[in-house]
């Protein structure tokens, strides 16, 4: 009744094109950005910006830039948190050799830095598919660790191996309060969103379905595979290093290569998988499952009043975790996004179903 | 609930966010507990947290608190993880009446990424014998207390012991010396130290990185066998330390001449290995080895009435009294922030770190804690952060650690110059100036 399109009709090409086409998407957006950018600056206290929305944020985006990489393009990767890593070192190797270097260029040339790293694992996509392409993935998760651990060069010769930045500002304005820390997150995530959302409209994003959805029909009606394949590595690995570098820069402050191990690589795996495969809203879903879960779930008995020793919650909050998970991929094999997308559905036909 | 709450829970994302309780200004002293009690560290890291934790328990018990300020406390497990031991410290950074009285976070990477926190919030940490070895300089350190030892003492006083066992420090010249080291800042900070050693004395260092957490190790032990050093540093943590030991027992390694820093060498590590420890040589922070009467009081006060967060034979274990002292410290701490600021009131980080710098623990009050020998006199002042750091070498006999040296002193002469030069680098990466007498002399006026 409220959710339907009738009576909205398009009559211009730009019109049919819009990335929400329907009313009511618009608005609802509009008011999500609105309600994030205006009230939760003003209503979050430090501990949701600093612990949740932040971190989640930049999730997000390393998710975003999986997305494309496994859920538009179909290579499956396990070298996201080298790729992050990557970001995160070259965007701090920027800053700290470079004089006077803004942040937002280290954080984007941290991007670039990425993205060649990527194109380079990328390579062997073009002759190893499926489980193979994952196992080549994984070489860039274990090169990375090694590199970050073991060249000093890369971290600076610190002596101990972590690195840490200094204060950080965007023209001229100081980025150190947790709000300020919040809405540069928030402004990049959506920069970035949009821009993935666009691109996987556009000629380049079909191209990376067909090699998907099957990579010799696609390349015989004039698709490159090569093209395709490694523009989507070159993407994914931007937009995850620049997630690195966020995640490095404004979350940790200070960080080591465990920082971006395998787990991280799974993590955000994980996320793509169970917030949705191919799908831009889905890598959100997909962060807010698997990051704000585990701090409710740790915060549950606390909250409800249970006395729980921190090791019987800890390990009630792997089970719970793990369970859902595995309840999610059944009872929606294709993420959170689709049920998203079914009840969107519903809702059309609600309250009269046929 | 504040406004602000009311308004946020509108949005609709409730009680999850609902975390910033109501505190009535009550005479309490919030104490954070982070701890690690699952993952791969969890053998080591339990004890300590339950050392930490009873001994809080203890004092609410015998004392009722410090001058009658009850300490309330909340464990936030971090799994030894540097990105969770944030959000913990986030969580629990702005608990009780007055905020959060000081972070033990029992993780070199922690520590590291709460270093650039910690001054922000005006809380302090404090690290005994582990996190950043420059932080001992408080002219750039200001919140970080690496109370008694640091890892750069821990490697200066085992190069000294071993120099002692080969006639003197200048028969070290040839000799080959092998740290096996927790890939890892933890791991990797007493390198510089070790360098500089070497340097000094001609004996070659060889690193040799295991990955972390450790449970591989092959490579590494054949390597040692391969080269054949005089001795090997082990610079392990949790399970790596019993894996060190077993490979070395494999590769034919005599465990004579292997010696492990404070944190390889307590029970867990030794404990399930059978012979393979034995003869095996570690440091120890504290003076005195098994139960003091600060650890008799705990069995009396909190482990009597079934309050104990352990099992009761742990009680007295080095990782638990390691944590009974961390919260000695901060008790400490706030007592003499007490006597600065007012008697039976709750202190605020700012005045707790005020009073860590500022500490005074000298043997008859250590008596009178319970505490005896366990822990050398501490003095700390504005520019030292650490006092003056010794350690003793003890050796497994497989049954227990035994004491083989007395307290051996940290070369200051050698330290306290990289000390310095260390925090210097560390003030212009991130843009501070030093403290000057002045800020040391304002803080007292508070």
């Amino acid at each position: 009744m409220l959710y339907r399109e009738n009576g909205q009709f398009k009559t211009t090409y730009r019109g049919d094109q819009q990335i929400f086409p329907i009313l009511q998407d618009r608005t609802a957006i509009g008011l999500v950005l609105g309600v994030a950018f205006l009230l939760v600056p003003l209503a979050a206290n430090e501990y949701v910006f600093r612990a949740i929305l932040i971190p989640f944020l930049i999730l997000s985006l390393a998710a975003l830039g999986l997305n494309i990489l496994v859920g538009y393009c179909g290579q499956i990767s396990l070298g996201t948190g080298a790729f992050m890593a990557v970001g995160a070192y070259a965007a701090y190797n920027f800053m700290a050799r470079v004089d006077g270097m803004p942040l937002l260029v280290a954080l984007l040339l941290g991007g670039l830095t990425s993205t060649v790293v990527g194109v380079l694992f990328g390579i062997p996509s073009l002759r190893i598919k499926g489980l193979y392409l994952a196992v080549a993935t994984l070489a860039a998760q274990f090169f990375a660790d090694w590199a970050f651990l073991r060249v000093p060069f890369f971290t600076n010769n610190s002596s101990s191996g972590s690195v840490s930045v200094a204060s950080l500002s965007v023209f001229g304005m100081a980025i150190e309060s947790p709000v300020s820390k919040y809405l540069f997150c928030l402004t990049i995530v959506c920069v970035f969103a949009l821009l993935a959302k666009n691109l996987v409209r556009g000629h380049l994003g079909r191209e990376w379905m067909a090699i998907r959805d099957m990579d010799v029909a696609a390349a015989v009606i004039g698709i490159r595979p090569v093209y395709a394949k490694l523009t989507a590595f070159a993407v994914s690995s931007f937009i995850v290093g620049v997630a690195g570098a966020l995640w490095g820069f404004v979350y940790l402050g200070s960080w080591e290569p465990a920082a971006f191990s395998i787990d991280r690589s799974f993590q955000l795996l994980f996320m793509v998988i169970i917030g949705g495969l191919g799908s831009i809203m889905g890598s959100f879903f997909g962060a807010a499952f698997i990051v704000l879960l585990p701090l409710f779930l740790s915060q549950v008995p606390a909250l409800l009043g249970i006395p729980l020793s921190v090791t019987i919650a800890s390990h009630l909050e792997f089970m719970i975790f793990g369970s859902l998970i595995v309840l999610f991929l059944i009872v929606e094999p294709h993420g959170l996004a689709r049920l998203w997308a079914t009840g969107k559905e519903k809702l059309r036909l609600w309250p009269f179903p046929h | 609930m504040n406004t602000r709450n009311r308004i946020w829970l509108a949005v609709g994302l409730c009680s999850l966010f609902a975390n910033s309780h109501a505190w009535a200004q009550a005479k309490e002293q919030f104490i954070p507990l982070l701890v690690y009690r699952t993952g791969p560290y969890a053998p080591n890291g339990t004890p300590w947290a339950n050392g930490k934790q009873d001994y809080l328990k203890m004092v609410n018990a015998r004392d009722g608190g410090i001058n009658g300020v009850k300490i309330t406390f909340e464990e936030c497990e971090t799994g030894y993880a540097t990105d969770r031991g944030v959000e913990c410290y986030e969580r629990l950074k702005g608990k009780g009446p007055t905020g959060a009285t000081a972070f033990d976070p029992q993780s070199t990477g922690i520590t590291f990424a709460l270093t650039d926190k910690a001054p922000g919030d005006k809380i302090p940490l404090i690290t005994p014998g582990y996190g950043l070895s420059a932080a001992a300089d408080g002219g750039v350190f200001k919140w970080n207390f690496p109370i008694l030892d640091t890892y750069w003492t821990a490697a200066d006083i085992l190069i000294q012991h071993i120099g002692k066992k080969e006639g003197g420090l200048e028969k070290l010249k040839g000799k080959k010396i092998a740290l096996v080291y927790h890939d890892s800042p933890y791991g990797k900070e007493p390198i510089p130290l070790l360098q500089e050693r070497a340097r000094m004395h001609g004996f070659e260092l060889q690193l040799l990185p295991v990955t972390a957490p450790g449970v591989e190790q092959k490579s590494t032990w054949l390597q040692v066998r391969q080269a054949r050093p005089d001795y090997v540093l082990l610079w392990g943590w949790g399970v790596m330390n019993s894996t060190a030991l077993k490979e070395a027992q494999a590769s034919g390694y005599p465990r004579e001449k292997m010696f492990g820093v404070y944190w390889s060498g307590t029970e867990p590590d030794v404990k399930d290995v059978g012979t393979a420890a034995n003869g095996y040589s570690a440091l120890n922070m504290q003076n005195e080895l098994g139960t003091t009467k600060a650890a008799q009081d705990i069995l009396k006060y909190v482990h009597a009435k079934g309050e104990g967060s352990g099992p009761k034979d742990e009680v007295g274990s080095i990782l638990y009294n390691n944590g009974m002292i961390i919260s000695m410290l901060t008790v400490e701490a706030v007592r003499r922030a007490q006597e600065r600021f007012g008697p039976g009131k709750p202190m605020t980080g700012e005045q707790v770190r005020w009073a860590f710098e500022n500490l005074a623990l000298d043997q008859k009050k250590l008596d009178s804690l319970g505490f005896g020998k366990l822990v050398r006199p501490i003095s700390t002042s504005c520019v030292d952060h650490m006092g003056v750091p010794t350690a003793r070498v003890q050796t497994w006999d497989g049954a227990k650690w035994n004491f083989v040296s007395p307290p051996i002193e940290a070369d200051l002469s050698l330290l306290k110059p990289m000390v310095k030069v260390a925090a210097d680098k560390y003030a212009a990466e991130k843009k501070l100036t030093r403290r000057t007498p002045a800020d040391c002399q304002s803080d007292a006026m508070k």
